[in-house]
């Protein structure tokens, strides 16, 4: 009942919570970071824009240079209204970046312990004792999947694993270098499930091809067989995607309202709905770790369905 | 005669449109939720017949799990575009 009290002040409680949950999801030209007195503070990125020339401007400037705009939140020229060849600095690119660096960080400090070390004399302490669960079990999960040319794979997996996993963990952390949802959106986990298309297809055996498009079955079914497969191996990296970006986009949005919720309340004042608040917040606590949970799970899954997928290319008999 | 009006004025709104997708995203819920419930109940009565082969079940009960989300996920995102758009 209390729910349907809040539903139909929702609109009403002067806080617009689909904006505010849209602005944290998408992309956006400046890494908005917190309102300080009424007055937004964000870092402003480098709009690059190829149009007759490199145009490099700030969203502060951008009508300067003439271009604004759009009502989807995209850069176009002013004057005419089309999108231009955008290669911007968004939040989503410069978030790639620094989650990039610090998993190249952790990486080289992990192999570094292991150089100086004997690793049969003594087990790894500090950030090694982290990594090496996480490692081995990746590369255990391609030995046991992919078969005797595992190493070639193995280093493969183990970035899609550590990179998804860090990205998924900085998605929850709400300050700055995380909060940009990177593996909640599509055109990432499509490029992810394209590295794995690509490294399946281009590392298929004879044998993998010849099922594909010559199968031993009844002449009947020799037209029909090629098309399935193949319809099956396409579809193989768009569930990768769906799967990854739905689960991820779902955690934050309910996060996210979840804590839209805690604002709503505030402003109703805190005598009259006090105990919702503290609700909302052990709920959002809630939904945060439950989403640490559902980020290591999803990077897990995308890692043995890659490995599992280029095990079934790699056979040969 | 009052409720082929009043269902004629609704069809003509559009409105229905939303309300069909929240239910298909209920839908989808619903069937996530029975069967990573079904995969949930075949894993503990396995675990409980051999516990010392806990660990193989679990790994294949969260993948299973994990599959069966996909399916659902794909349902609320069709749910979420036609809310959206």
């Amino acid at each position: 009942m209390i729910l349907t009290f809040l539903i139909s002040f929702l609109l009403s409680a002067g806080v617009n919570v689909g904006e505010i949950i849209f602005e944290h999801i998408g992309d956006e030209y400046e890494w908005h970071i917190t309102q300080w007195k009424g007055k937004d503070v964000a870092i402003p990125l480098p709009c690059i824009v190829i149009e007759d020339g490199v145009h490099v401007f700030t969203l502060h400037h951008a009508r300067e240079n003439g271009y604004s705009l759009n009502e989807d939140g995209k850069l176009v020229n002013a004057a005419t209204g089309k999108r231009p060849l955008d290669l911007s600095i968004t939040k989503n690119v410069l978030s790639i970046m620094l989650s990039s660096l610090l998993l190249l960080v952790v990486v080289l400090l992990t192999a570094r312990w292991y150089r100086r070390h004997d690793v049969l004399k003594e087990s790894p302490t500090g950030l090694a004792a982290l990594m090496e669960p996480l490692v081995m079990m990746v590369h255990e999960m391609a030995r046991e999947n992919i078969g005797p040319d595992y190493r070639k794979f193995s280093p493969y997996l183990c970035m899609a694993f550590l990179w998804i996993l860090f990205n998924n963990f900085l998605g929850i952390l709400p300050f700055f270098p995380g909060g940009a949802n990177l593996t909640g959106n599509i055109a990432v986990t499509l490029v992810l499930a394209l590295f794995t298309f690509f490294t399946v297809n281009l590392n298929g055996t004879k044998h993998y091809y010849k099922e594909i498009f010559a199968p031993d079955v009844p002449g009947f079914l020799k037209p029909i067989m090629p098309i399935i497969e193949v319809f099956s191996a396409l579809m193989k990296p768009v569930s990768l995607t769906i799967r990854l970006f739905a689960n991820m986009l779902a955690g934050h949005i309910m996060i996210l309202s979840m804590v839209c919720m805690v604002f709503i309340m505030a402003k109703y004042g805190p005598a009259l709905f006090g105990g919702m608040t503290v609700v909302s917040i052990l709920l959002g606590v809630f939904l945060d770790a439950l989403e640490c949970l559902v980020a290591f799970i999803q990077a897990y899954v995308f890692t043995m369905l890659s490995s599992i997928y280029i095990g079934l290319a790699r056979q040969k008999e | 005669m009052f409720l082929t009006t009043m269902i004629l004025q609704a069809a003509a709104s559009a409105v229905f449109g939303k309300a069909a997708a929240a239910l298909g995203a209920a839908i989808a819920a619903l069937a996530g939720a029975f069967g990573i419930g079904k995969i949930g109940k075949s894993t503990m009565e396995a675990i409980a017949r051999q516990p010392e082969s806990a660990g193989n079940l679990r790994t294949s009960m969260i993948i299973a799990a994990g599959m069966v989300e996909g399916a659902a996920m794909f349902a609320i995102i069709v749910a979420l575009l036609v809310v959206l758009k």
